[in-house]
């Protein structure tokens, strides 16, 4: 399984607040939350993010709320990947829960900047800067965790196992 | 001889039914109590429609909770509402809790005695973490967790590593539970406890009652933390006897249990402490704050300070005093059972004589939903838990963290203030 994008790079903390601001949070149809993806910190983010696009940030990525909606617009907005330095408990959680990819990396999360093409490798966790000619490795899932993600999420992994 | 566990690893190891677990170790635990609020339910609920098994594992250890933007602040909020209402029903859920028995779900489950000390419990809400206060494990976790929190009765977790605060003193007048944990935040930082138990002992708890118990706890997600804990004094004993009918167990941690960190934090020392925008790290004691940082609003309320505590020091601020002109204080009792004490005890006429408006039990203005939203500009003081960029209303506006103490005092002066 691979990622391969255009990074877009955010800084620390990074909340749930500006992922989807809590205004929109009684709208339950995922395209239309989705328009309001990071929108009180990039308005641009919607019309900039193409399918594939990868998301990278500083350190406690998606702290705050429990809502599962901040890893679903982020996912429905078409980005293939998050790479953090670290990521909140809950956002981490969800983002498994859901289908959305996530890797742990502070030198890349460092070394990327912004517009950098960027490739991932989610079985080895090995993350290729292609504008830099650069490679990270990246904290790979525990075992339990790639069962998980290899079902498309937490209700499939329970159904399969039923 | 056993390994030594903390306290949070050992209420793991029972309901994982294992003698010891580690940090780092993935256990699957037995749940004692799954919560969801009218914001997360309906996204569980639709999650739940896709799996294989339909029924709830319990329906009396299940608690849904209308709270966020209720009574309905609009169509699409009173469509969330009725369609977790029609699961509640169909699956004759015992702790549903709607308009006329709903509270802010972290005050209201202890109230009900839902939420008692050895507990494991997940929630689909970050303050979750509330219950520690209890001497219970809970955590926060998003929808799909719930889901299959609700379908199984279990749920997966990484054992976490723990830090350990030390309290020590007694505080002083002003002092309230706010002020401790917006201390240790400002100390540790956002990320701080990130993935960590925060362990909360030594002598100087007896001095915090059960309700600045809560309110630590409730903020230990702020830290990053995964749960915030207390030890079970006969402090928390007498409020378990008071609320619940159920059986307890009371969990310690060893004393050789192994802390990442370890921090005092002597009560004596503490002064009135408020987070500034954007960030609960942001901290500094009202006498440092140098310039007269005016206010629009003031917020006294929340799953973090709307308990009868909270209420009692804002009304002894308040009490034949004015709100400032230009400034609009909302107190919001967190649950029906709160508002009416605060009834009983004349607060609600302290609160509405000063200028202040009291308001039915919501989260509302404190995530920017309703009943308090702030235009461009504007800031306020409020007791909620989280400032972050937009979180009240508009990214242009300003949330200082603070204790009902400061909020009360800031709302008669016009600008942040603590009480002499």
């Amino acid at each position: 399984m691979n990622a391969k994008g255009t990074a877009y790079k955010y800084g620390d903390n990074v909340d749930t607040d500006v992922i989807i601001p809590a205004r929109y949070l009684a709208i339950q149809d995922k395209d239309e939350l989705a328009q309001h993806c990071m929108e009180d910190i990039d308005k641009d983010f919607v019309n900039k993010i193409k399918k594939g696009d990868i998301m990278v940030a500083g350190r406690n990525f998606g702290c705050g709320s429990s809502r599962e909606h901040a890893p679903l617009v982020i996912k429905v907005s078409g980005v293939s990947c998050v790479i953090a330095e670290t990521f909140a408990r809950i956002f981490y959680r969800n983002a498994i829960n859901i289908g959305l990819p996530i890797i742990e990396c502070r030198e890349a999360s460092q070394r990327i900047d912004d517009k950098d093409e960027v490739e991932i490798d989610f079985d080895s966790g090995m993350i290729y800067n292609r504008t830099k000619n650069e490679e990270y490795k990246g904290q790979p899932f525990p075992e339990f965790m790639q069962g998980i993600i290899k079902a498309e999420g937490l209700v499939n992994y329970i159904n399969e196992k039923a | 001889m056993s390994k030594p566990m903390t306290m949070t690893q050992k209420i793991l190891a029972e309901h994982a039914g294992l003698p010891y677990v580690e940090a780092g170790q993935l256990i699957e635990a037995s749940l004692d109590l799954v919560l969801g609020n009218d914001i997360t339910s309906p996204v569980a609920i639709r999650e739940m429609d896709k799996m294989k098994q339909k029924d709830v594992f319990d329906k009396d250890k299940i608690a849904l909770v209308m709270d966020h933007f209720i009574p309905n602040k609009d169509i699409k909020s009173a469509e969330n509402c009725k369609c977790v209402r029609e699961f509640a029903c169909t699956h004759d859920i015992t702790n549903y809790f709607d308009v006329g028995q709903m509270g802010i779900e972290h005050a209201l489950l202890p109230e009900k005695g839902l939420t008692v000390a050895g507990d494991a419990i997940i929630g689909a809400d970050s303050h979750t973490c509330t219950y520690g206060a209890l001497g219970a494990f809970s955590t926060g976790v998003g929808s799909t967790d719930m889901a299959a929190g609700m379908a199984t009765g279990k749920a997966w977790f990484k054992v976490p590593a723990a830090i350990k605060f030390n309290i020590t003193g007694k505080p002083g007048k002003w002092i309230s539970g706010k002020d401790v944990i917006l201390h240790i935040i400002g100390m540790i930082g956002v990320d701080g406890a990130l993935y960590k138990s925060m362990e909360f002992t030594g002598d100087g708890i007896k001095h915090l009652s059960m309700d600045d118990r809560f309110t630590i706890a409730n903020m230990a997600i702020e830290a990053g933390g995964k749960n915030g804990i207390f030890p079970v004094d006969e402090l928390t004993e007498a409020y378990l006897k008071e609320h619940s009918n159920r059986t307890y167990k009371i969990f310690k941690a060893d004393d050789d249990a192994v802390y990442d960190e370890e921090y005092t934090i002597d009560l004596s020392t503490l002064k009135p402490t408020v987070s500034f925008p954007h960030l609960p790290e942001n901290t500094k004691t009202v006498d440092e704050i140098k310039e007269e940082i005016k206010i629009d609003q003031s917020v006294i309320g929340s799953c973090t300070n709307g308990r009868l505590d909270d209420l009692r020091i804002a009304a002894d601020v308040l009490k034949g005093r004015k709100v400032a002109k230009h400034v609009r204080c909302i107190v919001i009792p967190a649950t029906q059972e709160i508002y009416l004490k605060a009834m009983d005890e004349g607060l609600l006429k302290i609160f509405i004589e000063a200028g202040a408006i009291v308001s039915t039990p919501t989260c509302g203005p404190c995530l920017g939903g309703y009943m308090g939203i702030l235009a461009a500009g504007e800031r306020c003081v409020s007791t909620t838990n989280r400032n972050f960029v937009g979180r009240m209303g508009h990214v242009d506006s300003e949330i200082y963290l603070a204790s009902p103490a400061v909020a009360a005092e800031s709302a008669v002066n016009g600008y942040i203030s603590a009480p002499k």
